[in-house]
């Protein structure tokens, strides 16, 4: 098998998909013959023409109301927006229509076809702009599907499965792991599933669950953990809408713990949602209060980055806090 | 009014007949255009003009190079486009707000923020007015009139339209100029500003740096049009093509924006056509995308080397004040650097300051909790940690920057 960052992988999804089914279409800034700031669409272009694989102009709402129209027209659009920071100038398009466009229409008209690709996430000292995780505002939107892979291999399974999903998908993909995590990826077409959660791995004592690159912050701490007999279960969500809530709940009643997080702000944070669903279904299990391990309630700092973001340490702290309460 | 005249027989109109001239004075070897009148820039303004560009091509170098040696996380150039910055700049009132896109640090040299203020944000140390918290280059001064940089692009310019209005309003004589790319005018937020600004008779200049590229994209894939300057056409407003490397066209051009903005609270809309030389970003590298060639023809009409043979031909300037001016601004731009280096990052509490005019007890309380993790990890966030007691931080520029 193969080794790819996750980048390639990436790379890899969009050429199967592109290869697989001529209504794919790539498209977004700086995404055509340069193959993407990040070089996520690299070659596309040369291989399946300007016509599937382009620039557009300089414009994220024009980019996702075109994508809109495609897939209303049966077209199965991927579009780059080039930061989660700008998806901001497309939030009318993504959550008044493409969230709406099958339940306005009695589903005469869907734009299931569409998944839009965003990187997200701090780590990379890119300051206020370059750095935020936006999953949350998106997570409140019926309509939507909300994806974020951890790894390469993940990335490709849930990007492969994102493009042919009947729902339109926004596909946040960690970019401080772009290139930072590597592993082995089937050279061949393969999906995971959408809205199923994955137990990373097993454990006794808490239930840790997070998403992207918040999966590798959690495993350090873990090791950690370990090291003090403490025993962790993770979860990887993958899915935050519609969420995996039956694997969390299963994990709450063998553990009786359970510690979230995320880098965006607290505040209205998808943790939040995780936690009142889990004390609702597993109040009489737990053993001690949820625990979120999150960014500030502030926006995103440049040169107290580190001193800002939920790492290792933090979610260690965290574990120990949930089984000594 | 919208007036409309009938026509009987189906005749459409076709949108490539606009084609806009491009107003340009001086020649590539620093002589009066056939025709051009005479300049109206005088000598002292003209060298002011000229050092400020000279100032801003060495800092653009020497942070370059130090952001190559890893001092430095990130920077953007503008070389190639100092004419059109600072050209215009001259031109506007000193106390006329200026609201940047981001390669626009030359109208902050001409202004006098001092290459001590350039490095504190570079760096995003405790002297940052901006308090570390934007990426490097996103500089600001309330006292220059120049508004702090945002990162997502556009959406200053409907704000320039705003903050215009409001001086109207103030009826101090006073206008905006706001800058963008040709890639930035693409987003919604323009189209918005200029309609705006036009219905509601604004006092704001509209500045495109019209410089060939957006990142990789190229011009010809960013609009079908004959430039950006034709939209002007659609909102009713004074329009102006320049050739943004001739520093006599874009400071006569702007000035007499700025004339038409403030005597008739009219906006104007500019387009400078120039060219992004460098690379669009330090993380950017442009042989991916254009010809070394098609760089090269441009080196060729720098518009530095264009005015320089001007001031020389009016007898403004010497190959002496060159060589003094350049060796001092290398080692100013030096000191200041070694200075801004060392000096420690903002304090941990800025970590909540300014979310909103008081910190919330919410955030009060979070970050009550953040120091009593550093408390207990201090070697992990040095940065931090320093500001909870000196002692516990290690070395000062340990930690991820
Ligand atoms: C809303 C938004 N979308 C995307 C970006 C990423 N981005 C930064 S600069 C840039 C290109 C800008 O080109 P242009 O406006 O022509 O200015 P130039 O860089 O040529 O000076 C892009 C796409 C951004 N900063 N903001």
């Amino acid at each position: 098998m193969p080794t790819m960052n996750l980048l390639q992988a990436i790379n890899h999804a969009l050429d199967i998909a592109m290869a697989e089914d001529e209504k794919v279409l790539c498209f977004g800034e700086d995404v055509g013959g340069f193959g993407g700031v990040f070089r996520a669409t690299s070659h596309l272009q040369e291989r399946y023409g300007r016509a599937r694989c382009f620039n557009t102009p300089l414009v994220e709402q024009g980019i996702v109301g075109f994508a809109n129209g495609l897939a209303a027209q049966g077209s199965v659009p991927v579009a780059e927006i080039q930061f989660a920071d700008y998806i901001f100038p497309a939030f009318d398009q993504i959550v008044n229509e493409t969230a709406k466009f099958r339940y306005r229409s009695g589903d005469l008209f869907n734009v299931g076809g569409l998944t839009i690709r965003a990187p997200y996430g701090g780590g990379i000292s890119g300051g206020h702009y370059h750095s935020q995780s936006p999953e949350a505002y998106f997570t409140h939107t019926p309509g939507l599907k909300i994806v974020v892979p951890r790894n390469p291999y993940e990335a490709k399974g849930l990007l492969l499965a994102s493009i042919r999903d009947p729902d339109p998908v926004i596909f946040f993909e960690p970019k401080r792991l772009y290139r930072a995590s590597t592993g082995e990826v089937p050279e061949e077409d393969y999906q995971l599933p959408l809205g199923e959660a994955e137990i990373t791995k097993e454990g006794s004592d808490v239930t840790l669950v997070g998403w992207g690159a918040q999966i590798e912050i959690i495993d350090r701490a873990v090791e950690l953990a370990e090291k003090e007999g403490i025993s962790c279960e993770v979860i990887d969500l993958r899915t935050l809408l519609p969420w995996d809530a039956d694997t969390v709940a299963e994990s709450l009643l063998k553990t009786g713990r359970l510690v979230v997080t995320h880098e965006a702000p607290q505040t209205g944070g998808f943790a939040g949602e995780i936690a009142a669903t889990l004390q609702e279904r597993c109040f009489l299990y737990l053993e001690s209060p949820i625990l979120r391990v999150t960014g500030l309630d502030t926006p995103f700092p440049l040169t107290l980055e580190k001193e800002y973001l939920p790492d290792h340490l933090k979610v260690f702290e965290a574990i120990r806090e949930s089984v000594n309460y | 009014m919208t007036t409309t005249r009938d026509i009987h027989v189906p005749e459409f109109l076709a949108g490539d007949e606009f084609s806009i001239p491009t107003y340009r004075v001086l020649t590539q070897e620093g002589t009066l255009c056939e025709g051009a009148e005479a300049p109206t820039l005088e000598r002292d303004e003209a060298r002011a003009i000229y050092r400020a560009m000279i100032a801003t091509r060495v800092l653009d170098e020497r942070m370059m190079a130090a952001q190559r040696q890893g001092r430095l996380s990130f920077y953007m150039q503008c070389t190639g486009e100092e004419a059109a910055v600072i050209g215009a700049t001259a031109a506007l009132d000193e106390a006329d707000m200026i609201m940047a896109q981001y390669r626009e640090q030359g109208a902050l040299v001409y202004r006098g923020f001092t290459f001590d203020e350039f490095m504190n944000q570079l760096f995003g140390n405790e002297l940052d007015y901006g308090k570390g918290r934007q990426m490097p280059i996103h500089y600001g001064s309330r006292k220059l009139h120049y508004m702090t940089i945002s990162s997502p692009l556009a959406t200053q310019i409907p704000q320039a339209t705003g903050y215009a209005y409001g001086q109207k309003l103030a009826g101090e004589g006073q206008c905006t100029a706001v800058f963008f790319g040709e890639g930035a005018a693409s987003e919604g937020d323009f189209h918005a500003a200029l309609n705006m600004a036009a219905v509601h008779e604004v006092p704001v200049i509209f500045f495109c740096r019209n410089n060939g590229y957006a990142i990789s994209t190229p011009a010809i894939e960013q609009f079908a049009a004959d430039g950006v300057a034709p939209r002007a056409f659609g909102y009713r407003m004074h329009v102006i093509r320049v050739d943004g490397n001739d520093i006599l066209a874009v400071h006569r051009a702007t000035q007499e924006a700025r004339r038409i903005a403030v005597e008739h609270n009219k906006p104007v809309l500019i387009e400078a056509m120039t060219y992004r030389l460098a690379a669009h970003s330090s993380s950017d590298d442009p042989s991916g995308y254009r010809s070394r060639k098609e760089e090269e023809a441009w080196r060729e009409k720098d518009p530095i080397l264009r005015m320089q043979r001007w001031m020389y031909d009016q007898g403004w300037w010497s190959d002496d004040e060159e060589k003094e001016l350049q060796e001092r601004l290398r080692r100013e731009v030096l000191e200041a650097m070694k200075r801004a280096e060392k000096r420690p990052p903002p304090p941990l509490d800025t970590l909540v300051t300014d979310v909103y005019a008081e910190v919330t007890p919410a955030l009060q309380q979070q970050l009550d909790a953040l120091k009593s993790h550093i408390r207990r990890h201090p070697e992990a966030y040095p940065k931090g940690a320093r500001f909870l007691d000196p002692e516990l931080s290690r070395t000062d520029d340990e930690g991820e920057s």
